[in-house]
């Protein structure tokens, strides 16, 4: 088992299937049969297009990632009047960067300060900013860190191995409703005179939920 | 509904572990589930609220005990079965045995759902009157425990916060999740102290920012 701690999404089915699953249907989880037989009445009946499938796949697996935030973010630490539209209009600051769509048709973003940590999770199910971040995480799905975020949101952060003093606000946003959360990060020290695509490298996907912070110049990878 | 969803504050499932370099899907399965539950939400059948309705109405112990793809794949199953669109038999036997019925749109091409993805949904809507509430304003959430869809979690009912956003009008879910139309609100973003919500125990320097829709909120003294 790969997830021994993990008593919520850890699924037995699950990871025999992720090992078996070129079996040709020999070993499938009831999930994956469920799901394979679905597809296939729904692609009989008309009601699904094979292309269009395989579309929506290529275009979360491989186009629309936590690269897209990065990038964002990286912008906003080099540019003053970008980082002002940023946080007075998230959506239509993220499409100048031609960022926009499903799960992020109103987008906040909530900066870091030294006084103010911001973290975001979906207490109700799984809303997160797509068009920035990709699809979630199975962790930030999960009910571990759905039940725990806006609790004792510091103890989850130590399951990240993050700390914070213990003076700084943690500002949990729970999304509730249609609008969709971005953390900005702060530009970490030591970044002076760094291009966006250098910046960029530093930005994980944890540091715009806000359950990590930006990796540290030099530290290793 | 007070179901398996709402589990803000909810205690015993152990810590968050997060999987270092995890891939965007586990299993060919995955990425199958994501595109059917796409691609038939676009047959305007069900909207966004009656998705996460049918999630939120999974038995709770498959709710808790199931993967997120999972349980995805068992409302959409749901949903389909409800409108006969495809039979249980049909999903066990994993082929066509009834004809299809007819659909508000027709299945999307690969161009359209591209369009579609890009674009999004947005779900602001104009409404013709004022906003009951300013920022700046003290308000408490209603004490509710509707057994049909709200996103009022219960962990933020009967709370005071103060109006710290005033959104904008958005569809409402407790009415579009139960075909009763959209009939847009104006929506607030709300924050709550942490000790306000949990108690004199809770951590000082939390702040929980909860989105609220008018009609669960009040005057503070009310």
């Amino acid at each position: 088992m790969t997830h021994p701690s993990h008593p919520h999404d850890h699924d037995h089915d699950h990871d025999h299937e992720h090992e078996h699953d070129h079996d040709h249907g020999s070993e499938l989880s009831q999930a994956a049969i469920r799901v394979r037989a679905l597809e296939t009445v729904l692609l009989a009946k008309g009601y699904v297009n094979a292309d269009a499938l395989d579309l929506i796949v290529e275009t979360y697996e491989t186009k629309i990632g936590p690269r897209c935030g990065a990038q964002v973010v990286a912008r906003a630490w080099v540019d003053a009047a970008y980082k002002a539209r940023l946080l007075a209009d998230g959506t239509a600051a993220v499409a100048e960067l031609s960022f926009s769509g499903r799960q992020g048709e109103h987008l906040q973003v909530v900066e870091n300060t030294e006084g103010v940590h911001n973290m975001v999770v979906c207490t109700l199910c799984s809303c997160y900013p797509w068009p920035v971040l990709g699809l979630p995480p199975v962790w930030y799905k999960s009910a571990p860190y759905r039940s725990r975020a806006v609790l004792e949101p510091r103890a989850v952060l130590a399951d990240f191995g993050v700390a914070l003093p213990a003076d700084k606000t943690v500002r949990v946003w729970d999304s509730t409703a249609e609008i969709r959360y971005l953390v900005l990060p702060q530009r970490p020290t030591g970044t002076q005179g760094w291009s966006e695509a250098q910046l960029a490298e530093l930005i994980t996907r944890d540091s715009m939920i806000g359950t990590g912070l930006p990796k540290v110049p030099g530290a290793a990878a | 509904m007070n179901g398996p969803q709402d589990l803000g504050g909810t205690m015993g499932f152990g810590p968050v572990c997060p999987q270092a370099n995890e891939p965007v899907f586990h299993g060919e399965w995955e990425k199958r589930a994501l595109a059917i539950t796409l691609a038939s939400a676009a047959l305007g059948e069900w909207n966004l609220d009656m998705g996460r309705h049918a999630r939120e109405s999974l038995p709770p112990h498959v709710y808790l005990g199931v993967s997120y793809y999972e349980i995805w794949t068992r409302a959409l199953a749901q949903m389909l079965h409800e409108r006969g669109m495809v039979t249980k038999q049909e999903v066990q036997q994993a082929q066509m045995l009834v004809p299809p019925v007819p659909t508000k749109k027709p299945a999307a091409s690969a161009a359209q759902l591209q369009a579609a993805l890009a674009t999004g949904s947005p779900y602001d809507r104009k409404v013709n009157h004022p906003a009951r509430f300013a920022v700046g304003d003290v308000v408490r959430t209603r004490v509710m425990h509707p057994a049909t869809h709200t996103r009022l979690p219960r962990y933020a009912r009967g709370k005071v916060g103060e109006v710290v956003a005033v959104h904008g009008t958005f569809v409402f879910p407790d009415t579009h999740a139960h075909s009763q139309g959209e009939q847009p609100q104006w929506c607030y973003g709300v924050r709550f102290g942490g000790t306000e919500l949990w108690g004199a125990d809770a951590d000082p320097t939390l702040e929980v920012l909860v989105d609220c829709w008018e009609p669960y909120l009040m005057e503070a003294a009310a």
